[in-house]
């Protein structure tokens, strides 16, 4: 059975994308629009790997990934966070909130593959 | 179109989504009604234009977009204040960004000059921002990224190696904490491996005996030995996640890489080690299966007894899909024949004669409750809230406001009124030119509204609402109302109305309407453009509306438009014409009368007109002109519409009797047959028989240009 990708980003311009390379990598790629909606979709179903964006209403990338670190169902999947932004600062409130991996808009399809293949391994 | 391409119309449909968020969002600001969720929302929407723009690369709009953010940044923070000229020059950006996404979408040239000048505006507010130092809000973010540049992955970047390769000896203990947060020491050493030769010992001295183990716990310590070309913060990078959450040392040994890369490691193991081979490294040799078995064990999810983790609760927001225009309109059109069924059974079922109480009318009964629900339903489909609309109406009112130097809020009231689509679309330009108007010729100057006793500021009010079944949008100002005097003398200057003619107020407001009309003293570049509300009211009648005007002298205008709200039915007027049928669409039709014998005047051998409001209107028999009947009826004793066609001209139609007036639903004519002049569609009475519905306009303009004896219209339709 593939690989399922959890991908949290309010924009649906990059879900799409997202969508596209995972896919065509042969991923399951699962969607929500922002934090809390992901904290919702993790309630349907456990994906290997989330990638969560930063910058969402309702729930940010932080509060969501702490949400999800601080659950014992999904302990030990991998998020990688994906953003535009690359100040150290960002990092290590990700990090705090235990992020996996930062990967930095725009992505290159290839290279995001990689990443993914690498943490989910 | 493939799928970037698609991807690509997604970002662009989102970015109009998200511009409309900015207006909003900054308008809110702008009147200090603003919550930090709404500026947090402010910010994520030109955030998420730079995000997708840099995915296409659009560059130019990465750029400015990150020069805006980086202030809205600011703004954010608390580092830079919302004054009335901060917002002026973030309203200014919003409408450069809004530019820049359509130039961009297009592959249109941009004003390279106003993007310049835009960013330094954008940097001098950030400058002066740091210069004052505000609140000891120290996490400014990423505002000092002016020079942004997008960069690509930096997890496990395997950037240039250098020439020069060193040793490095690393110690890794992991805490639980490390697996927890998603993270592996397989990876970890697997990326590793990869940056050159690589040697791994583990250390299990610390592994309790298997009864005793946590399987969430962390046990094992690494020794790794690596001589690679990569430079010491591409090793401290790679481990830049797992820094909090593990005991890490690297220790830098030039000498020994120089030495030889094979030499053995100096740190001797303690105790029992295992080497790790499950990392795919070319160097690694021998196996050693106990690492995956304690990955496994660490990944392995203890089916624990469920956290209470903070249920999300389900108020997300509503699920959409996106359907193509053309199913929903196919699913119209499908309604609309159901609509025209149920009317034919309803009728066949009245005409057979069963009793009204019968199971079958009462069955009928509800199929037409149903049937009209559904037809509501499906109309719902294609309605959209009004708000792009009046949002786009705010840029307006900002530019003319800089253009003119007047002080104007624009107000919106009922932006969440649903209309049709296409309805929407066209009303774009009418509205625009109205609003430009209330600014331009409504609203008066500060010194002379403060002269007046009025505040400064102007306000125009836009609404929508709906009322009885149709879509009511109101442009009002609060300005100096119509000038009727000068409206008089302009109308009668260019002709337009006899010098002795006797107007009530409305009538002369009403003026303003008629083509070639324009009260601009001067023609100011802004709304004289050579159209006037004449054009404003036929592109509103041809969307089967109507418009008029209340002014009052010193408290402003109200120009009030009433539309359908859809173009797939119509309020008709159903007329019979020599044993036809025909439908007259109700906005057109001014009033109705029973012509007596005095009134009918003959002109010349075949033209006939009619008294009307102190002029004359020429008949036109609509059975005649359709080649229904050789000779038209006497007006007398027949009925007569009048109508208003789009050039503002009276006509005086003859018919034989009004049947009754309804909603018909509009068939295409040339999906179906072909255009014919004159016909603007068709539509299936209940009796299943095809009502033609006239076209006012091109009706009335056929007949005036072949005034006598012609060839029927409809010779081929029958």
């Amino acid at each position: 059975m593939s690989m399922t990708i959890l991908t949290v980003d309010d924009s649906r311009t990059m879900r799409d994308m997202l969508k596209v390379a995972l896919m065509d990598a042969g991923y399951r790629v699962i969607q929500a629009v922002d934090g809390q909606h992901g904290l919702e979709v993790l309630e349907q179903e456990t994906p290997q790997v989330i990638i969560t964006d930063i910058n969402m209403p309702k729930l940010d990338g932080f509060g969501f990934i702490e949400n999800v670190r601080r659950d014992q169902r999904y302990l030990g999947i991998p998020i990688l966070v994906l953003t535009t932004e690359s100040s150290p600062e960002k990092k290590n409130l990700a990090r705090r909130a235990g992020a996996t991996g930062w990967i930095v808009k725009p992505f290159d399809s290839a290279k995001l593959v990689d990443v993914v293949r690498r943490v989910a391994a | 179109m493939d799928t970037m391409a698609a991807i690509r119309e997604t970002f662009f449909q989102e970015c109009e989504e998200q511009l409309g968020e900015l207006e909003v969002g900054l308008n809110a600001m702008e009147e200090g009604v603003a919550d930090s969720e709404t500026v947090n929302a402010v910010f994520r929407a030109v955030h998420s234009i730079k995000g997708g723009a840099g995915a296409f690369k659009l560059d130019r709009l990465v750029r400015f977009a990150h020069t805006f953010e980086t202030s809205l940044d600011l703004i954010r923070s608390d580092q830079l204040a919302t004054s009335p000229t901060v917002m002026r020059t973030m309203l200014r950006s919003a409408d450069l960004l809004a530019d820049l996404v359509k130039a961009s979408r297009s592959d249109h040239p941009v004003d390279e000059a106003r993007v310049e000048a835009q960013i330094a505006e954008l940097k001098a507010l950030s400058e002066s921002a740091k210069e004052a130092p505000s609140a000891a809000n120290a996490g400014g973010g990423d505002a000092d990224g002016l020079d942004f540049q997008p960069v690509l992955l930096e997890i496990g970047n395997l950037g240039a190696p250098e020439p020069q390769a060193a040793r490095y000896a690393i110690t890794l203990i992991p805490a639980p904490d490390l697996y927890r947060k998603g993270n592996e020491t397989v990876r970890l050493l697997r990326e590793l491996s990869r940056m050159g030769e690589f040697r791994v010992e583990c250390d299990t001295q610390h592994l309790p005996p298997l009864d005793a183990l946590d399987p969430e716990g962390a046990y094992l310590a690494w020794r790794v030995e690596l001589t690679t070309a990569e430079d010491e913060a591409a090793i401290h990078e790679l481990f830049e996640f797992v820094i909090d959450d593990c005991e890490l040392e690297i220790v830098v040994d030039r000498a020994a890489a120089a030495l030889g890369a094979n030499a053995p490691a100096e740190t001797a193991p303690t105790a029992p080690s295992v080497a790790a081979g499950a990392l795919a490294s070319p160097s690694v040799s021998a196996p050693a299966e106990p690492i995956e078995a304690v990955a496994a064990a660490t990944a392995a999810e203890p089916e624990k007894a469920k956290t209470e983790a903070a249920k999300p609760d389900a108020s997300a927001s509503a699920p959409t899909i996106r359907v193509d225009l053309e199913r929903v309109d196919r699913l119209i059109n499908l309604v609309g024949e159901l609509v025209i069924n149920q009317a034919m059974l309803s009728q066949r079922v009245l005409e057979a004669g069963l009793a009204r109480s019968s199971s079958v009318a009462a069955g009928l009964g509800a199929l037409e409750q149903l049937t009209r629900e559904i037809q509501e339903g499906v109309m719902a489909i294609r309605a959209q809230p009004v708000k792009p609309l009046f949002q786009r109406m705010s840029r307006i009112v900002r530019e003319l406001t800089d253009a003119t130097g007047k002080i104007v809020r624009l107000r919106t009231e009922g932006e969440a009124t649903e209309v049709d689509r296409t309805v929407i679309e066209r009303l774009a330009d009418p509205l625009t030119h109205m609003i430009r108007n209330a600014v331009d010729h409504g609203v008066e100057r500060p010194e002379v509204r403060e002269a007046a006793g009025k505040p400064a500021q102007g306000e125009v009010k836009l609404s929508a609402a709906h009322r009885s079944g149709r879509i009511v949008i109101e442009v009002s100002d609060d300005g100096a109302g119509i000038n009727r005097q000068r409206v008089r003398e302009i109308a009668i200057k260019k002709g337009l109305i006899a010098p002795d003619a006797q107007f009530t107020d409305g009538e002369i407001d009403n003026l303003l309407f008629m083509p070639g009309f324009s009260t601009a003293q001067s023609i100011s570049n802004i709304s004289g453009r050579g159209v006037g509300m004449d054009v404003v009211k036929r592109s509103i009648q041809a969307l089967g509306g109507r418009i008029t005007i209340v002014s009052r002298p010193g408290q402003g205008s109200i120009f009030s438009m009433s539309l359908p709200l859809t173009l797939a039915v119509l309020d008709g007027m159903v007329v019979k014409v020599a044993d036809q049928t025909l439908v007259v669409p109700l906005t057109a039709i001014v009033e109705t009368l029973r012509p007596k014998a005095g009134e009918v005047h003959a002109l010349g051998v075949n033209a006939r007109v009619i008294s009307d409001r102190g002029g004359f209107a020429p008949l036109i028999d609509v059975g005649q002109e359709l080649g229904y009947r050789d000779e038209a009826a006497d007006p007398v004793g027949s009925v007569v519409l009048v109508v208003e066609t789009e050039v503002s001209t009276r006509c005086a139609l003859v018919v034989d009797a009004i049947h009754d007036q309804r909603q018909v639903v509009i068939k295409s004519l040339e999906a179906n047959y072909r255009q014919v002049p004159g016909i603007a569609a068709a539509t299936i009475l209940g009796d299943g028989r095809v009502a033609l519905i006239l076209d006012i306009d091109t009706f009335v303009a056929r007949t005036n240009r072949s005034a006598t004896a012609q060839e029927p219209l409809l010779a081929a339709v029958g």
